[in-house]
């Protein structure tokens, strides 16, 4: 019962790692019907933001809670403005063309930043600083968990409430909306489609840079190659919870990870990876909109 | 207009095809210069680029010290490293051999430190007649590849006994609990080879885990392990994982000691893992504090170059290059002409499968070299027979804590 429980902390932190990529996908998704595989390699930058900021704030020497949420803010603001650059020069001239331009676009920038990050940030795995010195916290039972994972899951759950808040109770948030349900109405309405869409990109990569440094806090081996598969693997969960549907992607986001732990903890190791495909595969044949999704209502 | 532009890209390409052919056909590309060409293959870049980078320094050490005391010349001819990156993929091991054996036309290759990928590289050197020095993958299917196939360290058989032999009577352990890394051929031999020595020593695995290489959380693996309650925990992977895995280790209230291979040995084992490492054994190719001169000077050259403490990597890359370089001048001295084939960028063929073939001999009959990993002797099997050290981590530092011979 002990060890289970414990799995069962185990896949929920992981898993809210995974939530937080997953809303990124989501937002985008939902405004742009656009997958932009460049996400997990912006979650990468985020890592490597912190790291740089870490070493250059002296967070790294001299570890405290302030300091570090002083790095993870400047780190979700370098991604924000790299989130703004890559809508403004990728994605925006090809907004008009077809669908798989704009994939194949996001394809073009995931390589660009993985590739370029190599070259910038060496091939060498680096090492990122004790921020916030890890804690053993005991949850009786002889289930623990460390104050690290307590962190990922309050920030986590805090940029969730934060963003379900600005999406519907706020101006910008209700044009977002808008702009999901139709780009030409909305634009008849008096929205800035434009500055919407570049709103949302910015917001997305600063959720992603902010799961990089949470993760690298945690697990503090980071490299330009560390967001292709959480990437995937937060893709995926965002399909699970319904893609577009922010709820979805949280719920999503904690049923991978609480299924990846399980799988490896009394399966096979091996079949980690694997599991995410089965359940993409069993959401798609049994429920193709996903856990919270909508089914598409037939349009006229 | 049209029509004309079309036709450009086209007879670009006509033109470099033709150009490609003639220069495959020309034999090394026409060069009259004659040398001796050395391929060395690793892991520059990748998750384990230390392993790859380590190499080369060795390499690039061995070699300057042949510039120092005979002009970087042996025999007679100057000698040339070219050095490829495989990223750390299997697949890419294999394409960087088939290169610098077709395209460079190199007379010996040295080459790579992780058992799948001198598995991947090792039978495109057997194919193609060039002698292989593995310095450092201990695997023993690498050497089993054919009679081209050498390494310069001991194997895993040896490696896995050594580290039982350790838990089970140096330190009197019963119970020991294993993480493996499945898609690594080095980490589930020494799996098998460790659990057949500490189960015949009278011990016994509580749990067989496994993880594959690349994996970011292993929480599951060692809350697993943790239900079992194990007296040390043997970790046959490598350092970027390792590190890793012991600081989860430790946040899931695990104190037991770690025990590991030759996989750990690199300068960011320590920076990865920190505090979680104390107290961890680790098999290794020699100690940084054995006093012996010979290791001791080459220490301060490293040191003086790269202004660090080298890794065993480096040592065994080191004593490969100048097993190489030593029987390149044997041949020299045993067999000019065959000597002079594989210098000449002329040499027909056969005259030069002939000469490789020399040469492999008497790399084959290395015995009793002095080299700064210890007294090299190859057996019948192109293995070395050395014996082996166990490091302990104490302050954040590798200490000597005892050998084991074979």
């Amino acid at each position: 019962m002990t060890e289970f429980l414990q799995q069962l902390v185990n896949g929920i932190t992981w898993g809210s790692v995974y939530a937080l990529i997953a809303l990124g996908y989501t937002m985008v998704y939902g405004i742009l019907r656009l997958i932009n595989f460049a996400h997990g390699d912006v979650y990468m930058l985020g890592a490597f933001f912190g790291f740089y900021i870490a070493r250059l704030t002296g967070a790294a020497n001299d570890p405290n809670p302030l300091r570090a949420a002083g790095v993870l803010l400047l780190s979700m603001l370098g991604c924000g403005i790299v989130g703004f650059v890559i809508e403004r020069f990728a994605y925006k001239p090809v907004r008009k063309s077809s669908r798989l331009a704009a994939l194949i676009t996001a394809i073009g920038v995931s390589l660009l930043l993985e590739n370029g990050g190599m070259l910038l940030f060496g091939a060498d795995p680096k090492f990122f600083p004790q921020i916030i010195p890890s804690a053993n916290v005991p949850l009786g039972m002889g289930v623990s968990i460390s104050n690290q994972q307590i962190i990922i899951l309050a920030v986590s759950v805090a940029l969730m409430l934060g963003l379900r808040f600005v999406v519907l109770k706020t101006r910008v948030g209700k044009a977002m909306r808008a702009v999901s349900y139709s780009h030409t109405a909305a634009a008849l309405m008096g929205i800035s489609v434009d500055r919407i869409i570049t709103f949302t990109f910015v917001l997305g990569s600063m959720l992603a840079a902010a799961a990089g440094v949470l993760v690298a806090l945690q697990n503090p081996k980071i490299e330009p190659y560390m967001g292709i598969m959480p990437g995937l693997k937060a893709f995926v969960a965002a399909v699970l919870g319904g893609i577009g549907n922010i709820p979805g992607a949280v719920l999503g986001g904690l049923v991978m990870g609480i299924a990846e732990v399980m799988v490896v903890g009394y399966l096979s190791p091996t079949w980690r990876d694997a599991i995410a495909f089965v359940l993409l595969i069993v959401i798609l044949l049994v429920r193709p909109q996903g856990l919270l999704g909508q089914p598409p209502a037939e349009k006229v | 207009m049209r029509s004309r532009f079309a036709f450009r890209p086209a007879h670009a390409l006509v033109v470099l095809l033709a150009c490609a052919l003639a220069g495959c056909g020309g034999g090394g590309g026409g060069s009259s210069k004659d040398e001796l060409v050395i391929g060395e293959y690793g892991s520059m870049t990748g998750g384990d680029a230390d392993f790859g980078q380590s190499t080369k320094r060795g390499v690039d050490l061995a070699m300057d010290d042949l510039v120092a005391q005979k002009q970087g010349k042996v025999g007679g001819l100057p000698v040339r490293v070219v050095a490829e990156d495989d990223q750390g993929k299997p697949e890419e091991a294999a394409t960087a051999v088939q290169k610098l054996i077709n395209q460079d036309r190199v007379i010996a290759v040295i080459g790579e430190v992780a058992s799948s990928r001198s598995l991947a590289g090792g039978p495109i050197c057997q194919t193609a007649g060039v002698p292989m020095i593995s310095p450092s993958s201990t695997n023993p299917r690498v050497t089993e590849i054919g009679n081209y196939i050498f390494r310069m360290c001991f194997i895993d058989p040896f490696q896995g006994t050594v580290m039982a032999k350790f838990a089970a009577q140096n330190k009197h352990l019963k119970r020991v609990a294993i993480l493996k890394d499945v898609k690594n051929d080095y980490s589930v031999g020494l799996t098998q080879f460790f659990t057949d020595a500490f189960t015949k020593m009278g011990g016994q695995i509580v749990a067989l885990q496994a993880y594959s290489a690349g994996d970011q959380d292993f929480r599951a693996q060692l809350t697993a392990i943790k239900a079992k309650n194990p007296e040390a925990i043997y970790v046959p992977g490598y350092y970027g994982d390792v590190g890793l895995i012991a600081r989860q280790a430790r946040e899931l209230g695990l104190a037991q000691p770690i025990l590991g291979g030759d996989g750990w040995e690199s300068d960011q084992l320590i920076t990865i893992g920190g505090k979680a490492l104390e107290g961890s054994f680790y098999s290794n190719h020699f100690a940084a504090d054995n006093p012996d001169p010979k290791l001791q000077e080459f220490l301060g050259k490293h040191k003086k170059k790269y202004g660090m403490e080298p890794n065993a990597i480096v040592g065994l890359a080191y004593d490969a290059a100048n097993v190489l370089f030593l029987s390149l001048d044997k041949l020299s001295q045993q067999d000019p002409p065959a000597f002079k084939a594989l210098g000449s960028s002329q040499a027909g063929g056969a005259d030069r499968k002939a000469a490789l073939d020399k040469l492999r001999a008497i790399i084959a009959g290395t015995s009793n070299y002095p080299g700064v990993t210890g007294i090299i002797t190859l057996d019948d099997h192109r293995n070395a027979t050395k014996s082996a050290v166990v490091l302990e981590i104490k302050d954040g530092k590798k200490v000597y804590n005892t050998t084991i011979n074979p």
